[in-house]
């Protein structure tokens, strides 16, 4: 196998200068058996199948620095603001709970960073197998927990807010986020990244996501973070009977970001829905893989995700549906769509179907190209300017995967998040 | 053919099992067992090669024996023992045969069994057809009618002797020596194949046919094909492959090459029956075939059409390497897999030229206990301005054993490109069985008429004679795989 472009070897070290910090919990042996096998996997090459679209060139250039004390800031911008919510704050990797506001919790909630949690083992799972998850399990230093308790319904949304701020070089964080909803518990969780600063930093984020039957969880994740970050993010998720999984993620920032997200239907009736969009200019690199196995009977799942490249940024989209021997009547879809608005934007999309049951009904599709001609020419014919033409249509694009978001309060902020997006990438494009 | 002659001999047909599994008693000349330098030198030598192959040759095993094996498909074996195999078998001749008269009656009647009266052809069908037995190119029907409008047809270690410079400049130009294991392991040992040359602006008179079998035991077939249509010309070329029954699996590694020079197009149709083993799984073919066409000039066209419905395994893509501007490629595929057969099949369209234009239409079927893929390309470069691909892919499962897995690639670096891919899978419908049942079709026969149904697409991109026998072979190969 090729060696990888990065070394573990920094990360080794920022290990040994941490352990003293670490939290202690039984953990710590699983910790150092998590680094043993990083080590000798090392970080991924364009060689793995998995990562064949992704190399991890300017992570090479970062050299990992240890830090225990998060830099201060007076206040974490709020999603959602005038809206009442459980809010967590964190500061590269570390809570703040001066500003956090845990608020109200309802009966048989529990809501906390997840170092007041550590003596329960079974919150940190053991299988983690790439490479990202193991560095994390072995240097998170916090992170979430989220548990309800069966039946019990979260009327507020949980927000998570994480901070990178990056004035000097080599920010390594770890963040985890445990999620275990009991038995027809609802909740909703939005996480929020975003981050100041220049300099390059690594924010690897694992959450671990559990939901027992009949339980429903709508998650959104808005990644916004600045554009040396290197942004990594690795999900697992188990869906029980009759449970449903509606989860929306939006990627506008980073320089490089790659989310990675399995999805388990384990129970009969399980669904899911893995929507999201990318909005990628400059040189940005964003990576969307995920795979979804349905391993039960009447499984449903929906993936749709579409998204708009400008400048130099390359989206890769690599998506799965397993549907394992056994899992009948299983209705699989998939869709991947992607606008190239410049001439040097690039797209890899790979949408894939593993099928080893034969009543199921799957489908993906996947397309790439520019804005309609006809439908540009149809607005222009009536007086519209070109400019405004091509944002109406990319917006209109756009505007049908945001009514996806399960979070109904959170598409107008999208919107215009994505307009704004538009509009200086077309800025960007005349200018250049 | 009055239409009940036709039920009678279609209901025959279709409780066959394996019809082409005999075994042609004929003396032969065999080269060693095994494979090395001295077996590439044997194989040249017999071929009474120039200098510039040989080195070649040897140039692609000594390569070979560095390269690994291909591991990412999806498909499970056990490692082959190369140095297990006869790499030459020709049947023995007195001499080259100049007309048929001169060929084996033995060999005729094979021909004449798998359903290629190379006589009868030769008079009536009008289509030419070069035979390979095992390694070598038997008997090449029509060939001075085709001569008349200056048509190449022949077998490849003909036209080594006769037109060495075409062979030399073409050769290896658009699957290199290196480009995989098993392209790799071709170029060392290839024995024979078909020679097409297609002069500037001459449509080829007849479809052009070649017949491969695999005939005597533990040998690989590594036949080589050359397809080269120059400006403005036209061409449409079938191959039939078939093999007897035996319980070791033998491995067919080919090469093809397709060149399309400017206006000019290439149809190139494939049914392959090679054995696909037993039901469980014990012996049959391995088909590890590479085949890429190079739409070398502006408005060229290659065009793809196969029906795989044999082989234990099948590994192949055929491709088209779009280059000329307004070039356009396209596949065709039915993949039939039953009890435990594995397909890995698919194609791979690179666009460079502006405006390219590529379709992809690939039917599969999985039936029994198989498990088929398909793995496909789409490339936009970043000079394929205004280009447009196409690609629709469904599966069919049948029995609850089978598996269909679709791994399409798509990348794209042109904005004015556009990509469109869909996909889907599903269960042969309920509904429409019931439909033919209860109209008193049996269950074996409707569910030939669905899957027919399903692939007709693809089916109606084959010549005319070949459509028939194509329809009748789904029956055949989805026979036992319900109920």
């Amino acid at each position: 196998m090729a060696k990888s472009l990065v070394s573990t070897e920094p990360y080794a070290a920022q290990f040994e200068a941490l352990q003293a910090t670490l939290p202690d919990s039984p953990l710590a042996e699983r910790r150092l058996q998590a680094l043993a096998r990083f080590r000798e996997l090392g970080f991924p090459t364009t060689r793995q199948e998995s990562w064949k679209y992704t190399a991890l060139r300017s992570l090479a250039g970062l050299t990992p620095a240890t830090t225990t004390e998060a830099p201060s800031l007076d206040r974490a911008p709020a999603l959602l603001a005038d809206t009442a919510a459980h809010r967590l704050v964190f500061v590269n990797g570390l809570f703040r709970a001066e500003l956090s506001d845990l608020g109200e919790l309802p009966q048989g909630a529990f809501i906390a960073p997840l170092t007041e949690a550590l003596d329960d083992e079974t919150l940190i799972s053991d299988d983690e197998s790439g490479a990202f998850a193991l560095l994390n399990q072995a240097l998170f230093q916090d992170g979430a927990l989220i548990a309800l308790e069966r039946g019990t319904l979260l009327d507020q949304p949980v927000i998570l807010t994480f901070v990178s701020i990056d004035e000097a070089e080599g920010r390594s964080t770890h963040p985890r986020l445990v999620i275990r909803l009991g038995e027809n518990s609802q909740a909703t969780v939005i996480e929020h990244h975003l981050g100041y600063g220049e300099a390059l930093g690594l924010s690897n984020l694992v959450s671990s996501v559990h939901l027992a039957t009949g339980a429903k969880l709508d998650h959104v994740v808005l990644q916004t973070e600045e554009a040396q970050v290197q942004h990594i993010a690795t999900r697992r998720v188990t869906v029980g009977r009759d449970a449903t999984y509606d989860s929306f993620g939006v990627t506008l920032g980073a320089g490089m970001s790659r989310n990675e997200i399995e999805v388990s239907l384990e129970g009969t009736g399980a669904s899911c829905a893995l929507d999201g969009t990318y909005l990628l200019a400059g040189t940005q690199h964003g990576d969307l893989t995920s795979t979804i196995h349905h391993r039960a009977e009447h499984t449903t799942s929906r993936e749709t995700v579409k998204g708009a490249l400008a400048g130099k940024a390359r989206g890769v989209f690599q998506g799965k549906i397993v549907v394992e021997p056994g899992a009948q009547k299983t209705d699989g879809r998939m869709m991947n769509k992607t606008l190239l608005l410049s001439d040097k934007a690039e797209i890899d999309s790979k949408p894939e179907l593993e099928i080893f049951a034969d009543d199921v009904q799957c489908a993906h599709g996947a397309t790439a190209g520019e804005l309609d001609a006809n439908a540009l020419f149809y607005l222009r014919a009536r007086g519209i300017p070109e400019g405004r033409a091509r944002a109406l249509l990319v917006e209109a694009f756009l505007a049908d995967v945001i009514e996806l978001c399960p979070v109904e309060a959170l598409r107008e902020e999208l919107r215009d998040r994505a307009g704004r997006w538009l509009a200086e990438a077309s800025h960007e494009e005349a200018a250049a | 053919m009055a239409a009940t002659a036709e039920t009678v001999e279609k209901v025959q047909s279709l409780s066959e099992r394996y019809k082409y599994g005999f075994v042609t008693d004929i003396e032969t000349d065999m080269a060693p067992k095994g494979l090395s330098e001295d077996i590439v030198r044997f194989i040249s030598a017999k071929k009474n090669e120039p200098e510039w192959l040989l080195e070649w040759r040897l140039k692609a095993y000594r390569h070979w024996l560095e390269m690994p094996e291909p591991q990412w498909a999806k498909v499970d074996f056990p490692e082959i023992d190369y140095q297990d195999a006869y790499y030459y078998a020709a049947p023995k001749m007195k001499d080259q045969p100049k007309s048929l008269d001169e060929v084996d009656p033995k060999l005729l009647e094979t021909y004449e069994k798998l359903g290629i009266p190379l006589r009868e052809q030769e008079i009536l069908a009008g289509v030419a057809v070069d035979a390979v037995f095992d390694s070598v190119s038997v008997a090449t029907t029509f060939k001075h009618k085709l001569e008349e409008v200056g048509v190449i047809f022949c077998s490849i270690s003909e036209a080594l002797q006769e037109h060495p410079e075409l062979v030399r400049k073409y050769l290896g130009t658009v699957v290199p020596y290196a480009d995989n294991k098993h392209a790799c392991l071709n170029s060392a040992v290839f024995t024979d194949g078909s020679f097409v040359y297609i002069p500037p602006g001459v449509r080829c008179p007849m479809e052009l046919s070649t017949y491969f079998r695999i005939n005597e035991q533990n040998t690989g077939q590594f036949e080589r094909t050359l397809i080269i249509a120059d400006e403005g010309s036209y061409v449409s070329y079938l191959e039939g492959c078939t093999a007897p029954m035996r319980d070791e699996n033998q491995l067919h590694a080919a090469v093809v090459e397709l060149i399309a020079l400017k206006d000019a197009e290439i149809k190139y149709s494939t049914v392959q029956n090679w054995y696909p083993g037993d039901e469980d799984g014990k012996g049959g073919i391995y088909n590890f075939v590479t085949k890429r066409g190079d739409c070398r000039g502006d408005y060229s066209k290659i065009s793809w059409t196969q029906v795989e419905t044999g082989s234990a395994i099948t590994w192949k893509y055929p491709s088209c390497l779009l280059r000329g501007d307004h070039s356009v490629g396209e596949f065709y595929s039915i993949a039939i897999t039953n009890n435990r057969q594995q397909a890995d099949t698919g194609t791979k369209m690179v666009h460079l030229g502006r405006n390219t234009k590529s379709r992809i239409i690939s039917k599969g079927i999985s039936a029994g206990r198989s498990q088929q893929t398909y793995r496909g390309l789409v490339r936009m470069g970043s000079k394929a301005e205004g280009a447009r691909n196409y690609t629709q892919c469904d599966s069919l499962l049948i029995g609850e054993s089978c598996g269909a897995h679709t791994v399409p690639y798509i990348e794209s670096k042109n904005r004015s490109a556009q990509v469109e891919h869909e996909a889907t899978t599903s269960r042969i419908s309920e509904d429409q069985l019931f439909y033919c049942r209860q109209r008193g079709i049996p269950e074996e026969d409707a569910v030939a008429l669905v899957v027919n149904g399903f692939c007709r697409e693809v089916l109606q991109q084959l010549p005319m004679e070949f459509a028939v026998e194509a329809q009748k072979l789904v029956g055949i190969s989805l026979e036992g795989s319900v109920g």
